[in-house]
């Protein structure tokens, strides 16, 4: 349940960037973004730059480009919003297509739409090349509370059991022929919500008991991966210090 | 509404990154009170707190891609801080989400890692505490009940949804990277969430109340609301527990007792009233019956089967053809025919089965002396066979063999 067991976004591979130590990239990926978001959105050519350094990154984990454009989808409610803000910012106003646009809500639009791409391929490309064990181990060695990093790795590996679960709930209100088609069946989907949540809180009180009989106290054992190597987290740092040399230039051209 | 990265600038940014550790820290801490089961108090079942919480996040992330149909194929979808609070309180509610939103922003890159903070400002802790702080005001302020919790828990969802959009909106006034005039972003952020909270209140209230109507005892917010349980004792309960079992041993005994002469008195009850049945029957109700031949008569007539059918050897008996021969009245004489037929076959059936009776008590005799004390401890039908074998024989009784 725990080894190889890999969520949505996680692409097995070989690369170097999959082999780096998981609280390296975690780590370089949060400096990049931040690095990203500190620049001037008027600095308009720094963003291709971020773009092809992200590139680099994906070409050397070997992450398809088709792959990494669909998961960015996840962005489009926001996209939608930045659409909106060039109708609805104040400002100068300027003319394009006949319509009058605000200027700043051009460059508001366009600051969220370049950031937020950036933001999201970024983390797509962690979660590509980073298995969830990994990640919650990175995470752990980056001094997250242990206690949160239990409860995130146990919410990781019970959602699929969960998931499931309500999957099995629809497919038994299908095959007795509910299907729910407005606000009058909310009740019964309530009451399948409802039937989740004790199911999922008596497996816990289930779990917790199965692990209390094993002699768990309160921690888990946390396996002594080897730290990081100087060479590791060189590589690692060299996409934020990439970053933070684009963010520098676009701050002072 | 996950926040993207660069929505909100650095500043504040990093203000509600450190308001989110310091709510997430504090919850930490309550969680392990909230969810530390009874022992809680005593220091233990702290080590509950990891499971529980867990398997919570899990459950709200499964309840987010539940699918609730508004109208014409849009639907929306739980956002789950409201439910979570009033389900397992307010401390593991805030840290269950935020454990949600982490890993909706790491794993599959829903909301900016730089926006974490305000994500979990936004739809964790506020969401959450406004949820818990107006629920449990309600719970208290109104009469006690099941339909006073659901109502609560609507109120508390549908105004915490508005509040957190209120409170992006603050934060977007703060540190927005765009000059939207805030009255714009204000009105429409709180428009489409009352609409959303209303569809959110609906789903948390039904859904508080199923899970009120199955397990009370798990709705956090509800905890003292339920009557204590009572232990009462009845006082059937003595000889229906006592008895008939085997392996009770001298708990038995007592309730051996009654048991026989209950068991005997509704017997001889059901006796009476059989033969009262049988008697009205026959003399009253025979009178009614169809005069037509039966099914069998019918049909041998119809094929001439009973042309060879000699006449019945007791045609001139005093009661052929079910009716008394000096009687002229039909009413009576059919009745009278019955009534004399039940009462024969009773006397003929009764001293039957005393003779059958007799005979096998009489061949028992020794054994049951030898068994006797096993007998004791057996079901109490068994303790009045060697006495009462002889007296009133009609009742069927509970025999060693039956038993």
């Amino acid at each position: 349940m725990s080894a190889g067991h890999a969520h949505k976004l996680y692409r097995h591979g070989h690369s170097p960037v999959h082999a780096l130590p998981p609280h390296c990239k975690i780590a370089a990926v949060l400096c990049f973004v931040l690095a990203v978001v500190a620049t001037p959105r008027t600095a308009v050519w720094t963003f291709a730059l971020y773009a092809l350094l992200l590139a680099a990154v994906a070409a050397a984990a070997r992450v398809p480009a088709a792959f990494l454009l669909k998961r960015l989808l996840v962005e489009v409610p926001f996209v939608a919003f930045a659409v909106l803000m060039p109708f609805v910012a104040t400002g100068p106003r300027v003319h394009i297509l006949g319509t009058a646009l605000s200027e700043p809500g051009l460059w508001g639009a366009w600051n969220i739409l370049a950031k937020g791409t950036l933001g999201v391929a970024a983390s797509v490309l962690l979660a590509a090349t980073t298995d969830l064990r990994g990640l919650l181990l990175g995470l752990q060695r980056l001094r997250m509370p242990p206690l949160l990093v239990q409860i995130a790795s146990f919410m990781i590996r019970y959602g699929d059991v969960i998931a499931d679960e309500l999957r099995r709930m629809r497919v038994a209100r299908l095959s007795r022929g509910f299907e729910a088609r407005g606000v009058r069946h909310w009740g019964v989907l309530a009451k399948t919500a409802g039937a989740l949540f004790i199911r999922s809180y008596e497996r816990g009180e289930r779990v917790h008991l199965a692990m209390v009989s094993r002699g768990y106290t309160g921690t888990l054992p946390v396996p002594d991966a080897a730290a990081a190597t100087g060479a590791q987290w060189t590589r690692a740092a060299a996409l934020p210090a990439a970053a933070l040399a684009v963010c520098l230039l676009g701050w002072t051209l | 509404m996950h926040v993207p990265d660069g929505f909100i600038d650095a500043p504040v940014s990093a203000a509600t990154g450190v308001l989110a550790a310091a709510a997430v820290a504090v919850s930490l801490r309550g969680a392990r009170r909230e969810l530390g089961g009874p022992e809680a108090h005593a220091g233990l079942g702290a080590e509950r707190t990891a499971p529980l919480a867990g398997l919570v996040a899990a459950f709200i992330f499964a309840v987010q891609m539940l699918n609730f149909p508004v109208a014409a194929g849009t639907s929306g979808h739980l956002l789950g801080g409201a439910l979570a609070a009033i389900l397992v309180g307010p401390y593991t509610g805030v840290l269950c989400v935020s454990v949600v939103l982490l890993m909706q922003a790491v794993l599959f890159a829903d909301g900016g890692l730089t926006a974490l903070g305000v994500n979990i400002t936004d739809m964790a802790v506020v969401t959450t505490v406004v949820a818990y702080g107006i629920f449990r005001g309600l719970v208290k302020a109104l009469p006690r009940g099941r339909r006073a919790v659901t109502a609560a828990a609507f109120v508390a969802a549908v105004i915490s949804v508005p509040a957190a959009a209120v409170a992006f909106t603050g934060l977007y006034a703060l540190g927005g990277t765009t000059h939207v005039p805030i009255g714009t972003v204000f009105a429409a952020m709180t428009g489409v969430h009352v609409l959303i909270g209303i569809g959110e209140a609906a789903i948390t209230a039904l859904t508080v109340g199923a899970v009120l109507a199955v397990r009370p005892d798990l709705v956090y917010g509800a905890r003292g609301l339920a009557k204590p349980l009572q232990l009462r004792t009845s006082p059937l309960a003595g000889p229906v527990a006592g008895a008939g079992e085997p392996g009770s041993g001298p708990s038995a005994a007592p309730g051996a007792g009654p048991r026989p002469a209950g068991a005997r008195r509704s017997a001889r009850r059901v006796w009476l009233a059989g033969v009262a049945v049988a008697l009205v029957c026959a003399g009253g109700v025979s009178y009614y019956a169809s005069t037509s031949p039966d099914g069998l008569e019918k049909v041998a007539q119809d094929q001439g089967i009973d042309a060879k059918a000699e006449e019945h050897a007791a045609k001139d008996s005093p009661l052929a053809d079910y009716s008394v021969k000096d009687i002229a009245d039909p009413r009576i004489s059919g009745g009278l025919a019955g009534v004399i037929g039940v009462g024969a076959t009773l006397a003929v059936g009764t001293g039957v089965f005393v003779v059958v009776r007799r005979r096998r008590g009489a061949a028992r005799g020794d054994a049951d002396t030898d068994t006797a004390a096993e007998a004791t401890t057996e079901a109490g039908s068994a303790a009045g066979t060697g006495t009462t074998v002889g007296d009133a024989p009609a009742p069927p009784r509970h025999t060693p063999e039956s038993a």
